[in-house]
């Protein structure tokens, strides 16, 4: 009897949460102007490109009779190319991006899954396929899609302290969009992006930090605890930490930079403190770059 | 006890613990404040990172010496720190505190208390029972002895008495003293014949110690006279060095507030005990003069008070006009001269002048007649108490004066022509006088033979002639008569004032009437005998501190007591009246001697001085309290637990408590009363009914534009005014529309409002609705204005009488429409006693403007304009609406006419111009 109503009570549970993240992915998305990223040749698509003389070799049903009544010559009415490509997302959701700082911004995971959901939005819209790296959710379009992936985004799992990238299931030659705040152990990373540019798939890493994390604002006696508390550090006097916790984060950095660019990917790092849209931006131009 | 200083310790072991701080100091620096635990995912960059120095995170060392501080106070503390530790006094038994209780003790009694106190807190800490006796209130017999606390409670009660202890009551009372005991003797400094005496009985009971202050006793004299000026002798008790003393003279100003009149230095020489001041005084000034003070001494022997003595009286001699020139002995004012030369400011002149000066004592030496203006003047200042006396003569005796009427400015009716005994060319003696009956203000002075009366006046027989006689011939014949005036008093001598006529002005007998006439003022205290069976009553007395108090209820005491001159606990000192007279008693009289006490060298003197143990333990466990807390703030601040989203909060609240209170609102918006008194403005209340506001304020801009056409007053633009918060006394005029809705003002509105109508100001009430309803007849309105008015202050009302000057202040009018035509419009009503003079086209009304105006017609509506000028609303109907318009117009200005210029128009003056006009 009241099955049903637990099931709906549930999904309603589960649903709630979508709009928003959606609405404020759609938001972002609507800040970037499409223009820019059409394919500008002519090709197969629905969306009418030019007219152009016809010339041997071109079907006769391809002739646009109307066009060509108007004068001498026979047209062609050629179609702007709209060859749909694949972008698999990874968005890290390990315990340390639920890491919110001093609690004046967002957290990192929820800066990571508004990003990534946003240029999902104008991917999408852009008729490209967009789905999830791994097996979880494939590549498709449409906005259906949209919703999928934020409710995949809304997942709560039991998860790791530190994520790592998940670079099974990519299409060769697809893209491919990383984020993660990249503070655990480097070789998956190392390995997923090899593993990628071998089958030519090419993309961008963001690296998502707080403030926090960036300035390193601590002092007197401090136990540092990861999110999970399974790692811990204890230091008398933090103040003394900083500068080489610093050096460690510009060689994470670097070797991040590194990484990016020997495997032809782009590197950028962002901090939640700032606005998100040129984040965006900057991973849009990125994905647009590649192609 | 284990003392530093000033400071002792009742548990000083404990300051060992102090020798811990530098222990603590090494520990506190080894422990470091408690970890904070921080979620950071940088977690990973930091793993295998060290502290390069295992202490690095000591605390800072402010924090460290504020928590020393802390620990070093609970240390202190707890050894139970004193400030001035006292040593106990070594004794057992009872003991007795004798305190001297004197005017002399006034000047530091409370210090003496405080050290009574400190002395009885020693006793009952070692339990030993206490007596306090005062040697001016002793006991019956003997000594009550205590438990100290029980005096204790007392001790606040104790007060000083203004008089010296009675030495045979004091030498009675150390008789009957048993047992053994010791003597704290707090003394006062002054010696005096019953001191050794009591200190030996003292001391066959027991030890004395005597407690003293070394502050210098003053005393003061009474002032007397000398060669005019005012002596005023200081007194001290220890004549070592050389002293100023400020003497302050205090009286009643012409405005009856008591001041400082006058002020002198006495100035005491090293070795001398006394020092004298002399005062020159105008005797305005010196007649106020109630006492003398040492500035700055509460004591009441440092206060002597004056008394008639010091008063001399202003005596204006008056004589007829001199037309026998040179001969001195003849004249009639020159016995009366050297009579009251001595003891009393005489003053010559015209009668008027001198009447100005307001002396106590007019005396006319055979003065007949005076004029009309002077005796209306005379009897003016005999109403008020003046004394006037006469002396008969040539003159009086010649004039028709007192004949058939009896004179208002002589006692009785006069013969004529007067008598002659016992010349040369009459028969008999001269005549003796009679010895003066008891009811004579003469009874009691001694008659010698000499006084011999050759020739006199003869008063008329009549009823009150022998009640007016105080002082008679042998035969019966009255010599002085008197007669009371209001509060004065006119006193006939029936001789002259010279030998011509009696031996009299002779004889002392002369000056001794004089002065019971309170004519003269004797110098010196009466003697005992002539006080004997006079009782005085004490009007002010003087409490042991120096101040006057009233006597209230005290019963009057004999005169010998008086002439005793000690002031007793029966008769403290003061100003004691009898019946002519008043009589100051002093603390010290002329005689009393002052010195400082010698005590035998056996005897310890100790001073005044307490230092009270002050336990200091509290203190500084709450000051190690307050330290921990500032600790715990610091450590708080350290650990960074005061700094985020909270901390914000924190400070707001700290600021909120810190900020002063809000300041008070600004005083009312200096533009309204700019806008108000720069020009004549017209102002209308505000109802609330915006639609009825708008219409009065263009019926006032319309009235305003009308008075600015036609009359000399120039109004600005109307304004509205807020009963509740606007200031109303910048208008002459409020236009208030009466609406059935309007909110009843506050009543600090209506005390407003009654300060307006009070200070002339003027409302006119309209209640619009003169359409439909007569006035009072109960409209909403109607019931509305009566509501309004109620708490008002507005006199009594009429329909307007049609001499009524609202009629004719600038336009004659008998209407007084506005939009609507009713006849009903009230004003205050003429006083009753108006009255329609004949011939006058109007009665001579009441003065002042009408403070109310109250009628229905719709005024504001019949002068609305808007702001080009075009009226607003119609009024009637075609010419005869254009006409009821201009006469509503005319009111208008009549109104402020009449507010502006009051009663001008009422005045008779005009009376010709207005029948001009009137055509009659």
């Amino acid at each position: 009897m009241n099955q049903p109503a637990a099931l709906r009570s549930r999904a309603e549970g589960l649903a709630a949460p979508l709009p928003p993240l959606l609405a404020e992915a759609e938001h972002l998305a609507a800040t970037v102007l499409l223009g820019e990223h059409g394919r500008r040749r002519a090709g197969m698509g629905d969306e009418f490109w030019q007219y152009r003389p016809a010339g041997p070799g071109d079907e006769a049903r391809s002739i646009d009779w109307r066009r060509s009544a108007q004068s001498d010559v026979h047209f062609v009415r050629e179609k702007e190319w709209q060859a749909a490509q694949s972008v698999l997302l990874w968005v890290d959701d390990a315990q340390s991006m639920q890491f919110a700082g001093d609690g004046s911004h967002t957290s990192k995971g929820d800066r990571a899954r508004v990003l990534a959901l946003a240029v999902a939005v104008l991917l999408i819209r852009g008729g490209e396929r967009v789905g999830l790296s791994g097996f979880t959710l494939p590549p498709r379009r449409g906005e259906l899609q949209l919703l999928r992936l934020a409710e995949a985004f809304n997942a709560t799992d039991e998860t790791p302290d530190y994520g790592t990238p998940e670079a099974r299931g990519m299409l060769p030659h697809s893209r491919a969009v990383f984020v993660s705040d990249f503070l655990g152990d480097l070789a998956p990373v190392e390995a997923a992006l090899t593993k990628a540019a071998d089958r030519g798939v090419k993309g961008a890493l963001l690296q998502i930090l707080d403030p926090q994390e960036e300035a390193f604002p601590f002092d007197g006696r401090t136990i540092f605890e990861s999110m999970s508390g399974n790692l811990r550090h204890e230091t008398l006097k933090a103040s003394e930490l900083r500068a080489r916790y610093l050096d460690r984060l510009a060689e994470r950095k670097a070797r991040l930079a590194d990484l990016a660019r020997v495997t032809g990917w782009h590197y950028q790092c962002h901090h939640t403190g700032e606005s998100a849209q040129a984040a965006l931006l900057w991973l849009f131009r990125a994905l647009e770059r590649v192609r | 006890m284990f003392t530093l200083g000033p400071i002792g310790f009742t548990a000083p072991w404990l300051l060992i613990g102090l020798l811990a701080l530098p222990i603590l100091w090494l520990l506190l620096r080894a422990v470091p404040p408690a970890p904070i635990r921080r979620r950071f995912p940088g977690v990973a960059l930091l793993l295998g990172l060290t502290d390069d120095e295992t202490q690095t995170d000591k605390t800072p060392w402010w924090l460290l010496l504020l928590r020393m501080l802390a620990i070093a106070a609970v240390i202190i503390g707890f050894a139970g720190p004193i400030l001035n530790p006292q040593d106990e006094r070594a004794g057992s038994g009872p003991l007795l505190v004798l305190i001297d209780g004197t005017w002399a003790d006034a000047r530091d009694w409370q210090r003496r208390v405080d050290r009574v106190d400190a002395l009885l807190a020693e006793a009952a800490r070692s339990a030993r029972p206490v007596a306090i006796v005062q040697t001016t209130d002793l006991p019956d017999e003997g000594a009550l002895f205590q438990a100290a606390d029980a005096w204790q409670s007392r001790l606040a009660g104790l007060q000083p008495a203004a008089w010296e202890p009675d030495a045979d009551a004091v030498a009675e009372w150390a008789d009957s003293l048993t047992g053994n005991f010791e003597t704290f003797w707090v003394s006062d400094g002054v010696d005096r014949a019953a001191r050794a005496p009591l200190l030996d009985s003292l001391e066959r009971h027991g030890t004395v110690f005597v407690f003293e202050s070394p502050r210098p006793v003053y005393a003061l004299r009474p002032a007397r006279f000398e060669d005019g000026k005012i002596a005023v002798t200081a007194l001290r008790a220890s004549t070592a060095d050389t002293a100023e003393v400020p003497i302050t003279a205090i009286g009643l100003d012409p405005n009856g507030v008591e001041r400082e009149l006058a002020l002198a230095t006495a100035e005491f020489a090293s070795g001398e005990g006394e020092a004298t001041v002399e005062l020159v005084l105008p005797p305005e000034l010196r007649n106020r003069i109630t006492r003398f003070a040492v500035s700055g001494v509460r004591s009441a022997g440092a206060v002597s008070l004056t008394d008639d003595s010091l008063k001399r009286r202003e005596v204006a001699l008056i004589a007829a006009r001199d037309d026998r020139e040179g001969l001195e002995l003849l004249s009639p004012l020159h016995f009366l001269r050297q009579a009251l030369e001595p003891t009393a400011d005489l003053i010559e002149g015209n009668l008027l002048d001198i009447l100005l000066a307001n002396p106590d004592v007019v005396v006319l030496a055979d003065v007949a007649t005076v004029a009309e203006a002077e005796q209306d003047a005379l009897l003016d200042w005999l109403d008020q108490g003046g004394l006037l006396l006469r002396f008969a003569g040539p003159r009086l005796a010649a004039s028709d004066v007192s004949r058939v009427e009896e004179d208002p400015l002589l006692p009785v009716r006069l013969r004529a022509g007067g008598r002659t005994v016992g010349g040369a060319m009459s028969w008999g003696e001269p005549k003796a006088l009679r010895p003066f009956p008891d009811t004579s203000p003469f009874f009691g002075l001694s008659l010698s033979d000499e006084v011999t009366v050759s020739a006199q006046v003869m008063a008329q027989p009549g009823p009150d002639l022998s009640e007016r006689s105080i002082a008679s011939l042998a035969d019966g014949t009255p010599l002085v008569t008197r007669k009371r005036v209001g509060q004065g008093q006119v006193v006939l001598f029936h001789v002259t004032a010279n030998a011509e006529w009696s031996t009299l002005p002779l004889s002392g007998l002369f000056v001794q009437m004089l002065e019971r006439l309170a004519i003269s003022t004797r110098p010196t205290k009466p003697a005992a005998e002539e006080l004997a069976g006079t009782t005085w009553v004490p009007e002010d007395v003087l409490n042991a501190f120096g101040e006057i108090e009233d006597a209230g209820n005290m019963p009057g005491i004999p005169g010998e007591a008086l002439a005793d001159g000690r002031p007793t606990a029966t008769q403290p000192p003061g100003l004691y009246a009898g019946e002519e007279r008043r009589i100051a008693l002093n603390v010290f009289d002329n005689e009393m001697p002052l010195a400082a006490t010698s005590w035998p060298a056996r005897i310890a003197v100790e001073g005044l001085t307490v230092v009270r143990e002050t336990f200091l333990k509290g203190a500084f466990l709450m000051a190690a309290l307050a330290l921990l807390a500032l600790d715990m703030i610091a450590s708080l601040w350290l650990s960074g637990r005061l700094r985020g989203p909270r901390s914000g909060a924190v400070a707001a609240v700290a600021l909120a408590l810190m900020l002063p209170q809000d300041v008070r609102a600004q005083s009312p918006d200096d533009a309204l009363a700019l806008a108000a008194t720069s020009e004549v403005v017209l102002a209308h209340v505000v109802t609330g009914d915006s639609q009825l506001d708008d219409i009065a304020h263009a019926g006032l801009r319309g009235l305003s534009d009308k008075l600015f056409q036609r009359t000399s007053v120039e109004p600005a633009q109307p304004i509205a005014v807020n009963l509740e918060t606007d200031e109303l006394s910048f208008f002459p005029f409020l236009y208030w529309p009466v609406t059935a809705s309007q909110p009843q003002p506050s009543a600090q509105a209506y005390a407003k409002l009654n300060r307006y109508l009070r200070t002339g100001g003027m409302i006119l009430f309209d209640t619009r609705d003169a359409d439909v309803a007569r006035f009072g007849s109960g409209s909403p309105e109607g019931r509305k204005l009566q509501e309004l008015a109620r708490p008002l202050d507005v006199p009594p009302l009429e329909p307007i009488p049609q001499d009524h000057v609202l009629t004719r202040t600038f336009y004659l009018l008998q209407d007084f429409p506005g939009r609507f035509s009713s006849r009903d419009v009230w004003v205050e009503a003429a006083p009753p006693e108006a009255e329609l003079t004949e011939g006058m086209p109007f009665r001579n009304l009441n003065d002042g403007v009408t403070p109310v105006v109250i009628g229905g017609n719709n005024w504001a509506a019949a002068w609305a304009v808007d702001e080009r000028g075009v009226q607003m609303y119609p009024v009637g109907r075609g010419y005869a609406g254009e006409l009821q318009r201009e006469i509503s117009y005319r009111f208008g200005i009549n109104l402020i006419m009449h507010v502006l210029t009051g009663n001008y128009k009422s005045d008779q003056v005009h009376v010709p111009a207005l029948l001009d006009r009137l055509g009659q």
